[in-house]
């Protein structure tokens, strides 16, 4: 049976890739949507973050021996301890300017943090084996479906669908709302709305370091390997509507299969696809698919 | 407002004179000058490593010819050809330089290229593959060295073809560069009897490869040309392994380094072909020099190393012979010499500027078979340079009708 | 009266550079500031962020070069079709981007301009795809002076870097600038006061497009070539950069701004060598591999310190003594 001239198994298995490319996506502009949805800083150096958490991940199973496993855990840590620092030291003074000034400031870091990991370690990616307990793949029969990507679309759904649930569903996460809507208030009653931001920034972060744990075993894990992701994720934010995390977890499972079909009938133009979609959607709603108007 | 108008009037000139202190085209020194990537994709490859390389091809060169001293300078163009054709436009003007070495980037060299045959300078590329350079964009300045898309096309087509590999299906990177490799590769694989079953090209850069592995693997070829370089073929071998295509199908990696190897590992390559230039391990002078460079830079060098330091070394000894470094007279001269030396034991520079030269078919061993760190390879065939590379016939370069 | 004299000074030191530094660096230098200048115009006087400038800076430049290389016309009507191309993506871009604002406006600006680098990968036979445009000839100026001199060429460079500064100081300080300016500082009320806001916007989009394509169309002749470089994203940022570098809505903050950075990624490596070699200290000679470190610093100091860029700073401060005097 075909489909556009295609067979249909072949399509199906074009499909559920695009499904694992878009849960990742998802996971990436996770950490972004929270980010500009709560505390209104467009954070460039999200894709910086992200290739840290893959750089962490191989030198705790590099240097002092510990499991995948572990640096799933530890390495999110470590760049959202790090993020709390930058928030701390320099994006609270950008807080009252315009949104510019923290998308250059992050820009600045962007560079800073890859120019720095590329001076140390060049460009030609540390090796990264898949952990044991992922090997090997499961035939479905119309494709080979590798084990570690089914895994890369389990646990990027349950973290996308936790912070989506803590954020809009729970005490905390209404606390969260309101203190960056209205911090004055907020602090009149006792809660201390400065360390909920840096927190905030810092779990944002920890997100995308996250996903580069998950990434590493599967791309190359180089300082540039976050460069050319950051304007994509970008994209899905934009296209999801910048303040709803909700948008941007649906828009990236949405782009991934558009991106996949892509792949299939014009596969030049995917990288590209997601501009178009973009432009075409901010000019249909303006503020994105599920975005509030600012 | 005024004093802002002089600041930047006088910040234009500080600018324009930092550089030019040494305004005089020195007579007495050779001087040496390369322009490589020694920052992004290509860094590794070529970079700092090349450099050492030169360097190397000084001292042994006795760091003087003639009493005349020689001089070494390097820049990183960050893989822009705007700062690679401004240094090297500057250099020859304002600083002396007399040869200029070419590292990766085809965009780069093919602008140096022109600098140089506009300053009459000898211009030798070593990282660069895009086969213009001695066809269209010729010029009596520019020497090829090192390899490039047509002879890696015609190794590894040709001989796997023979092999039995005889329908391929070609995952290329989406622009000029891919696209050659492609073309190079197809027309190979069809003269030796080979049939081209499709194709699917991906953007580039890519990020994930997975649905074009799969693309090929429905294909029901027998073999996947990779015409793609660098952190693409590293992310395409990698998925072909987790999606079990590379059990189906045999790997053909287009232009490959031995660093990417490295950095893939041999579990995911073995049994991979490619073709090489050079090889650290092929005999006991390669052996010796790679073992200098080793103590250096901590990794095997690559072809491009080698390439640089045999060029450097070639370039040095046709001045000592001829006395002098006028361009032409050199370039005479090194176009009349036989080259025998850690590089290769037969290479020749055709009028066109391409050094012709030996190319080698690998095959990746398996980890089992490895017995030293940086034991990658297995000399399947060697593959004489006029074969590999273009003919006179096929040849577009003006000067070598 | 101060103005005059200083520019009058500057003017005569641009005129006298050439024969100190090295012409074909201090042309870069003056398409570059006549890039930062064009781009300044969108975002220090009418506020409006556009991350997809390159587009323009580099269809410009394979528009000209191309009608320099290969249909045969003259420098100055090359000049021209480099400028109308800048425009004419100018206007779509604009069109489309106007009816969104703030960090909106600015994304897509980034989704079109990314489209312009996609088929500036794709039409390899008008850009020659990442093997660039080579081979751009300088040509006569008014078919008589010989640009291949790289004299001649600077002060034709200069005349136009001039022209260009001069055309964005008259839109400044012209009624239609005005109206930029309380466009940037409170649209609702621009509109209240009945101004149509969106075709200012759009004018000073095309304006500023078309001058960036002039300083493109200018650097693809003067160096002969053109390269996907231009077109992308990255190129966007460092025009943004050189322009917070050096004092967004200041009028000579954006050349400082690329003066200073341009000198950068050209001479980091010699300035490494220098210190090295004067210091001792062998890690400086590393230097010039770490362009995109030092860039990067400078952008978050920038941002921290001064935030007004070096010539806003300068501005801010002289306004202070004045009040103490």
């Amino acid at each position: 049976m075909e489909i556009f001239g295609r067979p249909l198994p072949m399509m199906m298995s074009q499909l559920l890739l695009g499904l694992v490319n878009g849960s990742f996506y998802a996971m990436l502009s996770l950490g972004l949507a929270v980010i500009f949805g709560l505390l209104n800083v467009i954070n460039f150096a999200h894709g910086a973050m992200y290739m840290m958490g893959a750089f962490v991940a191989w030198i705790g199973m590099t240097y002092f021996g510990m499991s995948y496993w572990s640096m799933l855990l530890l390495a999110p840590l470590i760049v959202g301890v790090l993020g709390v620092v930058i928030e701390r030291t320099m994006l609270r003074r950008l807080y009252k300017l315009d949104h510019l000034y923290g998308l250059l400031l992050t820009f600045g870091l962007t560079l800073l943090v890859e120019g720095g990991f590329r001076s140390f370690y060049g460009v030609s990616g540390q090796p990264f084996e898949t952990p044991e307990a992922l090997q090997g793949a499961t035939d479905l029969g119309f494709m080979v479906m590798p084990n570690y990507r089914a895994w890369v679309v389990l646990a990027s759904l349950v973290v996308c669908l936790a912070t989506w649930f803590v954020i809009e569903k729970t005490k905390l996460g209404a606390y969260l709302r309101a203190g960056t809507e209205n911090p004055k208030l907020v602090e009149a009653f006792g809660i201390n709305v400065p360390l909920m931001v840096t927190l905030t920034y810092g779990f944002g972060v920890a997100l995308a370091g996250f996903a580069g744990v998950l990434a590493a075993p599967i791309q190359q894990v180089t300082p540039l390997m976050g460069a050319n992701l950051i304007i994509v994720v970008f994209a899905v934010v934009v296209i999801g509507g910048m303040g709803s995390i909700l948008g941007s977890i649906v828009t990236g499972m949405a782009l991934g299969v558009i991106e996949g079909l892509t792949k299939v009938f014009y596969p030049e133009f995917a990288n590209t696809v997601v501009f178009l979609v973009m432009v075409i959607i901010l000019l249909l709603r303006p503020a994105g698919l599920f975005g509030k108007e600012r | 407002m005024k004093r802002n108008a002089i600041a930047f009037a006088a910040a234009f000139c500080a600018v324009g004179s930092v550089g030019s202190a040494h305004a005089q085209i020195s007579g007495d020194t050779i001087k040496i000058g390369f322009i490589t990537d020694m920052s992004g994709v290509y860094s590794d490859i070529d970079g700092q490593g090349g450099a050492e390389a030169i360097k190397m091809a000084i001292a042994d060169a006795g760091g003087a010819i003639n009493g005349k001293k020689i001089e070494f300078v390097f820049a990183d163009h960050q893989n822009k050809a705007d700062i690679a054709a401004s240094k090297a436009r500057e250099w020859f003007d304002q600083q002396g330089v007399d040869m200029l070495i070419g590292g990766t980037n085809s965009g780069a060299n093919l602008a140096m290229a022109k600098v140089a045959a506009d300053k009459k300078k000898v211009f030798i590329v070593i990282g660069a593959g895009s086969s213009r350079l001695t066809n269209e964009e010729c010029t009596p300045y520019t020497v090829h060295y090192a390899y490039d898309t047509v002879a890696l096309a015609r190794g590894t087509g040709s001989t796997m073809v023979k092999q039995g590999g005889k329908n391929w299906y070609f995952l290329t990177a989406d622009y000029a560069f891919g696209h050659s490799l492609e073309k190079d590769t197809s027309e190979v694989v069809s003269k030796s009897g080979g049939k081209v079953l499709g194709n699917v090209r991906h953007p580039f850069p890519g990020t994930d490869f997975s649905s074009f592995l799969m693309q090929a693997s429905s294909s029901g070829a027998q073999v996947l040309g990779l015409a793609n370089a660098g952190g693409d073929f590293i992310n395409s071998v990698k998925a072909a392994n987790e999606f079990g295509v590379s059990k189906k199908m045999k790997m053909a990696g287009l232009l490959v380094f031995i660093n990417d190897i490295h950095s893939l590992g041999l579990n995911a390559t073995a049994g991979m072909y490619l073709t090489d230039g050079w090889y650290w391990d092929m005999n006991d002078t390669t052996r010796a020099w790679s073992k200098r460079y080793f103590a250096k830079m901590k990794k095997e060098p690559s072809m491009l190393q080698a390439g640089d330091y045999s060029a450097a070394s070639q370039y040095l000894a046709a001045v000592k012979a001829v006395g002098t470094d006028d361009a032409d007279k050199v370039m005479a001269k090194l176009k009349s010499t036989t080259i025998k030396d850690v590089f290769t034991s037969n290479g020749v520079i055709r009028p066109d500027g391409r050094m012709v030269h030996d190319m080698y078919l690998m095959e990746v061993k398996k980890q089992s078979d490895s017995k030293y760190p940086w034991d990658y390879y297995k000399v399947v065939a060697t593959i004489p340079g006029d074969q590999a590379y273009m003919s006179k016939s096929e040849s577009k370069c003006a000067l070598w009708k | 009266m101060n103005k005059k004299l200083g520019y009058s000074i500057a003017f005569v030191l641009a005129l006298g550079a050439p024969f100190v530094g090295y012409p074909v660096l201090l042309m870069k230098l003056l398409c570059f500031a006549l890039f930062a200048c064009a781009f300044n115009l969108l975002i220090g006087f009418t506020g409006l962020l556009s991350f997809g400038h390159a587009a323009f800076f580099g269809a410009a430049g394979y528009f000209a070069g191309n009608a320099m290389k290969s249909w045969g016309l003259p420098f100055e009507l090359s000049l021209l079709v480099g400028v109308l191309s800048g425009a004419a993506i100018g206007l779509v871009m604009g069109g489309l981007a106007i009816r969104r604002q703030g960090i909106y406006f600015s994304m897509i600006t980034l989704a079109l301009a990314q489209m312009v680098y996609f088929a500036a990968l794709r039409f390899t036979d008008f850009t020659g795809g990442e093997d660039g445009l080579q081979g751009v000839p300088r040509g006569k100026l008014l078919g008589v002076l010989d640009l291949g001199s790289d004299l001649a060429m600077y002060y034709v460079v200069l005349g136009i870097f001039i022209a260009g500064f001069a055309l964005i100081m008259r839109t400044v300080h012209s009624p239609f600038g005005q109206v930029l300016k309380a466009i940037k500082e409170n649209e609702p009320r621009a509109i209240s006061l009945g101004y149509d806001v969106d075709r200012y916007k759009l004018a000073a989009f095309v304006l500023s497009a078309s001058l960036a394509a002039l300083a493109g169309a200018t650097k693809s002749i003067v160096l002969g070539f053109e390269t996907l470089t231009d077109v992308h994203w990255a190129m966007s940022g460092l025009v943004i950069l050189m322009t917070l570098v050096g004092g967004m809505g200041t009028l000579v903050g954006p050349i400082i701004g690329a003066i200073l950075i341009i000198s950068l990624e050209n001479k980091l490596g010699d300035f490494g060598t220098m210190m090295a070699g004067a210091t001792g200290v062998e890690w400086f000679s590393t230097l010039g591999e770490a362009v995109s470190l030092v860039i990067g610093f400078i952008f978050v100091a920038c941002v921290l310190l001064f935030r007004k860029g070096i010539v806003g700073e300068i501005l801010y401060l002289q306004g202070k003594k004045r009040k103490r005097a």
